[in-house]
């Protein structure tokens, strides 16, 4: 663990990989629930988490007792999450199938039964208000963004990039392989909560009509 | 019956509705937003009687045109410009108290970028999670203003305010903006550092509510490949391929792919909403920016 700093009221915490960020990322939520920390924002990313608005009691030296606390920590492996898996439904018939299928080098068909045998877990969020980055999909090789992106990819848009699954809550231009769409509301700012997916969310897609 | 509610005349280059953002939401993907200049927004709901939180309007460098259907407290801060009523002078940066149907006017900066204008009661529309801020970067809260739009007032204020003028600090010929060190500081050359913080940059036109973007001596990488996204803060000093420092403001992405080599202090973040492109900017390390870390 390496403790970063950022700016005066933040820290960068950065682990060795996705799985120790996300295991650090449940055990500050649960501390902060707890009412062990205060903070205002713990934000999970690839393979750090952000600590920002550390003010509270310990006032402006917040950050740096902190960042020297936080290393002693013992952080419990990443909980295996009581409530249930959500399910996405799908229909695999996005543009870049076919180039995905290329890459993974199996028949077009097996690219839905690849993607809809993982489990996912959102490992993060970011780029827009509920666009998670979904990681577990395991044993085929990852997908570069398009050379180009695209102007405009169409709400509900299911896309791949690098290690990530990822669905477009809203029409943005947008540079991941699309093989598939869905009518699930990734956002709804009405709804609580707004968003479907939220760090530590796991997540199926499910072919639609099966 | 009143009709607290107010129609836009002109909407302006850029004018959107403003409260204090929405903080806590980050890992969702949603960025703080709020006013720019956050002490001059302030300040202008304390003018009128609002409460710190009362929503208000940013206007970008030529103001706007507002006719309230009922008679308002109102107060113009921020950038200084000329405010009229009907055509006649009145008190920039003081509470003026508009007629039901009377054209308040709000002209352009006569230096800095951003004016902010309070009404009693607040700019009453619909919050989306806790906040009426316009969010340009992910679209949330209500659309920049457009001519012919009306939007609801809140309850005017029993309070009064205890003040009816303040000086106000004009925006800077030079932005001094004190930078504590960022995580990526070593992803960047020492001579880059030396760079950042000594050579003079410009406000690029390119800036807005994402992000304060400048002209100036490319950083140099010591580090090359890509960065993993990480979580962003206000202020950061992101460096994308091109070398360029991008200061995120308030409507910033909460995560990002590019190195953050230093952080800007939040209290100077006020003056460099208010640069105009083509002001220089000095980046003043301190914190120990080249090097020093805590943990």
């Amino acid at each position: 663990m390496k403790v970063l700093p950022m700016g005066e009221r933040a820290l960068l915490v950065e682990l060795a990989d996705g799985e120790s960020a996300a295991a650090l990322h449940a055990e500050l939520v649960r501390r902060r629930a707890a009412g062990d920390l205060v903070v205002r924002e713990i934000v999970p990313a690839a393979r750090t988490v952000l600590l920002d608005g550390l003010d509270g009691p310990d006032g402006p030296d917040a950050p740096l007792r902190l960042a020297a606390r936080l290393p002693t920590w013992e952080i419990p492996p990443l909980p295996a999450r009581a409530d249930d898996v959500l399910e996405i439904p799908v229909r695999y018939e996005g543009p870049d199938l076919a180039d995905v299928a290329a890459l993974w080098g199996v028949p077009v068909r097996d690219v839905a039964r690849i993607h809809s045998a993982a489990e996912f877990r959102v490992a993060f969020c970011g780029f827009a208000p509920g666009f998670g980055y979904l990681t577990g999909l395991g044993g085929v090789p990852d997908v570069p963004r398009r050379a180009t992106p695209r102007t405009a990819v169409p709400a509900g848009s299911v896309g791949l990039a690098g290690p990530y699954t990822g669905v477009y809550p809203r029409s943005s231009p947008g540079g991941w392989q699309l093989i598939g769409t869905t009518d699930a509301v990734l956002w709804d700012h009405a709804r609580v909560p707004a968003a479907l997916l939220s760090p530590g969310a796991r997540v199926r897609f499910v072919p639609e009509g099966r | 019956m009143t009709d607290r509610a107010f129609a836009v005349v002109r909407a302006g280059a850029l004018t959107t509705v403003q409260d204090e953002g929405r903080p806590g939401h980050a890992h969702l993907g949603v960025p703080l937003s709020g006013a720019l200049d956050r002490p001059a927004a302030a300040l202008v709901n304390r003018l009128v009687g609002n409460p710190a939180g009362a929503a208000v309007l940013e206007t970008t460098l030529n103001g706007c045109a507002l006719r309230p259907r009922c008679a308002v407290t109102v107060a113009v801060g921020g950038a200084p410009c000329r405010v009229t009523v009907d055509g006649r002078a009145v008190a920039w940066g003081a509470p003026v108290r508009v007629p039901a149907g009377a054209l308040l006017e709000v002209g352009p900066a006569v230096y800095g970028v951003r004016g902010y204008v309070a009404l009693g009661g607040g700019v009453a529309v619909e919050p989306v999670l806790g906040s009426r801020s316009t969010d340009l970067l992910s679209g949330l809260g209500p659309p920049p203003l457009t001519d012919g739009a009306v939007l609801p007032l809140g309850a005017a204020p029993v309070a009064h305010a205890r003040v009816d003028t303040v000086p106000q600090p004009g925006p800077p010929r030079e932005l001094v903006l004190r930078v504590t060190p960022g995580p990526r500081a070593d992803w960047f050359t020492d001579a880059a550092l030396r760079t950042l913080t000594t050579r003079a940059y410009r406000v690029s036109s390119a800036s807005n509510r994402i992000g304060l973007r400048t002209e100036g001596p490319p950083l140099e990488r010591a580090v090359g490949g890509e960065l993993p996204s990480e979580g962003m803060v206000l202020g950061a000093i992101q460096v994308p391929p091109d070398g360029r420092p991008v200061v995120f403001l308030a409507d910033h992405p909460t995560t990002g792919g590019y190195p953050v080599v230093g952080v800007v202090r939040e209290r100077d973040l006020a003056a460099a909403a208010q640069a105009v492109p083509g002001t220089v900017v000095r980046f003043v390390g301190v914190g120990g920016l080249s090097g020093a870390r805590h943990g």
